[in-house]
């Protein structure tokens, strides 16, 4: 669609949304390119990168092939990402649609718990979380997710508390509009484009938080994520750096692809929404 | 000072339902937890049976309802005692305030560089918006946000640290070394260096984004133009005028990121081994410690409640239009 | 009276626009003189102030000559310019004092004190009450018409020899307006300056210009002394402009239409 086209002609947006199409695509195929368990043991211990062909990042202390587990760790921290930025502006934006919309005492009781949800830093709250259930990649998402929940609940309700003022809701009321319809209809589409802004800084931030709580061994540990390996390669970082090098790359490209495209995303909302 | 006061005082006084909605929260959280710190105390010296669990939970008061569990919680807050710690048999206000200022000192210092420096940088950068100078500088901010800080932390461990051995890889300070005074305060200096560094790089490239962003904004307003008409130097309309007003913004930014920066230091403190706040809650995670970790989250938010208080202020000393009833059309 | 400024051919065209916001623009600013710049919307007149100040964007296209009798002017020291908006003008931070002052520090070296109470006398000059106090007070606590004062106050702290006026009343209530008009007329007659008023009030304009310069499309329609375009206009469109100005007397718009 023409956003899209717009998109891709602001340079943010284009190498942003080319990293990360590269990368979902690896995450995609990540069976096909790395066939079998990543986890396995597939040859000796700490063969050094650019060396062995079968393993072109080398391996770690107990023989799993890096690359094999760059290329899978890239789904779990892409779906971690997208589902923990999904989770918190779904939650968010029913709050701020409900603080926004409702007024009076809903509304101040609400933003007291937005508040509350602000002032607990979110990594602690999810070390919390995964402590307190276990961890497992939904409970990861749920534990971010409640950690970033309050910024999108804060702009949406914002929002919506300057476009209820506005003409075309005022005669949509006079019309007749059930309120329920009117908030959807009329208040929805024009609170979503700065609240979407936000959503890559959250993907981002998911991404960065799953890798740290894997790191300190929080994470699901049935499955390989960047963290982990980084966590890994930390007991070999004299002799063989490169376990916790290579990870730690794919991290930084994943988050300024997100970075990238969310600059590009912004510059496209505010070029075209800011006359009203 | 009298706006200023007013104005603590109607958030101090607003905060009190928040922070109860954490307390309350939070002990409901940790409820949820499958086995509490008498089962992983069990755990910890190989096992124990029913009747040793039953009377060791009724000690620490475990076996009442959660109502009532509650209850007792608070009045306890409300006494500033704020339970006893399972895993380390000791009272967890005392752990707190033992490990607390290791942590403020971290963060104070992480802080006010990153912010120093960031700032000057983001008026370089914004001085000029779309020059090279600006294009360099915004690249490089956003490369620098995007490394996760416990990677970074790991980099530069292992080539200042391991490598080139010029700084401690771990602790605070060097354990019984019997240094005091100027002497000691070399040595924590030295052993902060590395995990500060990371830090302050970290934050850094956001406080440099909000200064370069805020001041291009800044750029387009009236009044800048009204100092170019008045044909003041160069640097003065950068500094005077526009920097000025784009710090408005930076000091908002400072206070929405003190909880962050305070969850960042759980992963640092781990890493460089420091016997902080943040490595703390870890210990509390592992050592399934409910008590310990309720203790902490509650005293993150008094602390980040603090911070944003004490942002406030500066931004009422920083914007004089704050807390003004205005006067005139 | 000589001419303080040539302008020949003047054309600008901002950036990213193919149609020329002024074109073909020959006028003289004659020394002493108070000249107004009368246009509507569009019309090209607040282009044409800030060509003459040096205030354009980045990338707007000049071309055309601007001749100064007495070398390029500079900013502050020799052209003062006022906005439309005062509440715009200051900056929001910054004491009334201090931005009063720093035009003046600048360009006649004075130190803190000397910028002080020389901000303290421009005040008085622009008759803001109780000036010490305001010197330290802040522009969100003055009104519309005392914040233009002050930023009148401002842009004379220097001394120049030319005053640049954009429409200075347009955002203003009626009453202020007038006090504003009279102010500036007041402060260019004890100073001997030279002053260009760019308005789209004709009726205002009249009150006090000796010169009159009417704009349209970005060109010059018509220019000559006050008295002589107002009885006797050569363009069209100056006449239009006289006779569609309306006042108390001026019978109603709907009986016009129906008839």
């Amino acid at each position: 669609m023409r956003l899209l086209r717009k998109l891709l002609r602001t340079p943010e947006g284009a190498i942003g949304l080319g990293l990360l199409a590269v990368l979902a695509l690896v995450a995609l195929f990540a069976p096909v390119l790395a066939p079998g368990d990543p986890l396995r043991i597939a040859g000796r211990a700490l063969t050094t990168p650019f060396t062995d062909p079968a393993f072109p990042l080398g391996t770690d202390r107990l023989g799993r092939d890096v690359l094999a587990g760059i290329v899978h760790g890239a789904r779990t921290s892409l779906l971690v990402g997208l589902a923990a930025a999904c989770a918190a502006l779904a939650i968010g934006l029913c709050v701020g649609l409900a603080a926004g919309f409702a007024g009076g005492i809903v509304d101040e009781a609400l933003m007291r718990v937005v508040d509350a949800f602000q002032i607990v830093p979110s990594f602690l709250l999810a070390l919390a979380f995964v402590s307190v259930i276990g961890a497992s990649v939904p409970v990861v998402v749920l534990a971010i997710a409640l950690g970033a929940w309050a910024d999108p609940a804060r702009l949406t309700r914002a929002e919506v508390l300057s476009v209820r003022e506005r003409d075309y809701v005022a005669s949509a009321r006079v019309i007749g509009m059930h309120p329920v319809e009117i908030a959807f209809r009329e208040i929805l589409p024009n609170v979503l484009p700065p609240v979407l802004a936000l959503a890559a800084i959250i993907v981002a931030a998911a991404i960065l938080t799953e890798a740290a709580l894997s790191f300190l061994g929080l994470g699901d540990p049935n499955i390989v994520t960047w963290g982990s390996m980084i966590a890994e390669g930390r007991n070999v970082l004299r002799s063989s750096p490169f376990l916790s090098v290579f990870p730690g790359l794919a991290l930084v490209v994943t988050v300024v692809g997100v970075y990238l495209l969310s600059e590009g995303l912004s510059k496209v909302l505010s070029s075209r929404g800011g006359a009203t | 000072m009298n706006r200023a006061l007013r104005l603590l005082r109607r958030r101090a006084v607003g905060s009190i339902p928040v922070l109860l909605i954490v307390v309350v929260l939070t002990f409901l959280l940790l409820e949820a937890a499958a086995g509490d710190a008498v089962d992983a105390y069990l755990l910890s010296i190989g096992g124990g049976d029913a009747a040793i669990a039953q009377s060791l939970r009724a000690s620490y008061g475990l076996d009442q309802s959660m109502p009532a569990r509650l209850w007792l919680y608070l009045s306890s807050l409300a006494r500033l005692d704020l339970g006893w710690s399972v895993a380390f048999d000791r009272p967890v206000r005392d752990l707190i305030l033992e490990r607390l200022p290791n942590t403020l000192l971290l963060m104070g210092s992480a802080t006010a560089l990153s912010f120093a420096i960031g700032s000057a940088l983001g008026i370089v950068a914004g001085a000029r918006p779309g020059s090279g100078r600006d294009r360099v500088l915004s690249t490089l901010s956003l490369v620098l946000y995007a490394i996760p800080g416990f990677w970074l932390g790991l980099v530069l461990s292992t080539v200042f640290a391991v490598q080139l051995r010029w700084l401690p890889t771990s602790g605070i300070e060097t354990i019984a070394s019997g240094r005091t005074g100027l002497s000691r305060a070399a040595d924590i200096a030295a052993h902060l260096a590395l995990p500060v560094a990371t830090l302050t790089l970290v934050y850094m490239a956001l406080f440099l984004r909000v200064m370069r962003a805020g001041m291009a904004e800044v750029w387009g307003l009236d009044f800048v133009l009204f100092a170019r008409s008045k044909g003041l130097s160069r640097a003065r309309i950068v500094l005077r005028h526009v920097a000025r007003n784009a710090l408005l913004p930076l000091v908002t930014m400072l206070g929405l990121q003190s909880a962050a920066m305070l969850g960042g230091s759980v992963v640092i403190e781990s890493i460089f081994a420091i016997p902080g706040f943040g490595r703390l809650a870890q210990e509390a995670v592992s050592g399934r410690d409910t008590a310990l970790l309720t203790g902490i989250i509650v005293t993150s938010a008094v602390l980040v409640i603090l911070v944003n208080l004490a942002i406030d202020i500066v931004y009422a000393a920083l914007d004089p239009r704050v807390g003004a009833s205005e006067r005139g059309a | 009276m000589t001419a303080l400024c040539e302008i020949r051919q003047l054309a600008v065209t901002y950036r990213g626009e193919t149609m020329s916001a002024l074109k073909d623009i020959d006028l003289d600013i004659l020394g002493g003189e108070r000249l107004a710049i009368i246009g509507e919307s569009g019309s090209g007149k607040s282009t044409f102030a800030r060509a003459l100040a040096g205030l354009l964007p980045d990338g707007a296209a000049v071309a055309g000559s601007l001749r100064w009798s007495a070398g390029q002017p500079r900013a502050g020291r020799d052209i003062g310019f006022v906005f439309q908006d005062p509440s715009a003008s200051l900056n929001p931070v910054l004491t009334i004092g201090e931005q009063v002052a720093e035009g003046a520090r600048r360009h006649l070296g004075l130190s803190r004190r000397q910028g002080e109470a020389r901000a303290l006398e421009m005040l008085e000059r622009v008759h803001i009450p109780d000036p010490a106090k305001a010197l330290h007070a802040f522009p969100h606590q003055l009104s519309g018409g005392q914040r233009q004062r002050v930023a009148i106050a401002a842009a004379l702290a220097a001394r120049p020899g030319l005053l640049i006026a954009d429409e200075p009343t347009s955002a203003l209530d009626m009453v202020v307006q007038v006090e504003i008009v009279a102010l500036l007329d007041e402060l260019v007659r004890e100073g001997g300056m030279t002053l260009v008023f760019v308005t789209h009030d004709i009726a205002l304009a009249s009150g006090f210009a000796d010169r009159v310069a009417i704009f349209r499309d970005g060109m010059l329609v018509e220019t000559g002394a006050t008295g002589k375009v107002l009885a006797k206009p050569q363009a069209a469109y100056t006449a239009a402009l006289i006779a569609s100005h309306r006042d108390l007397a001026t019978p109603p718009l709907i009986h016009e239409a129906g008839r």
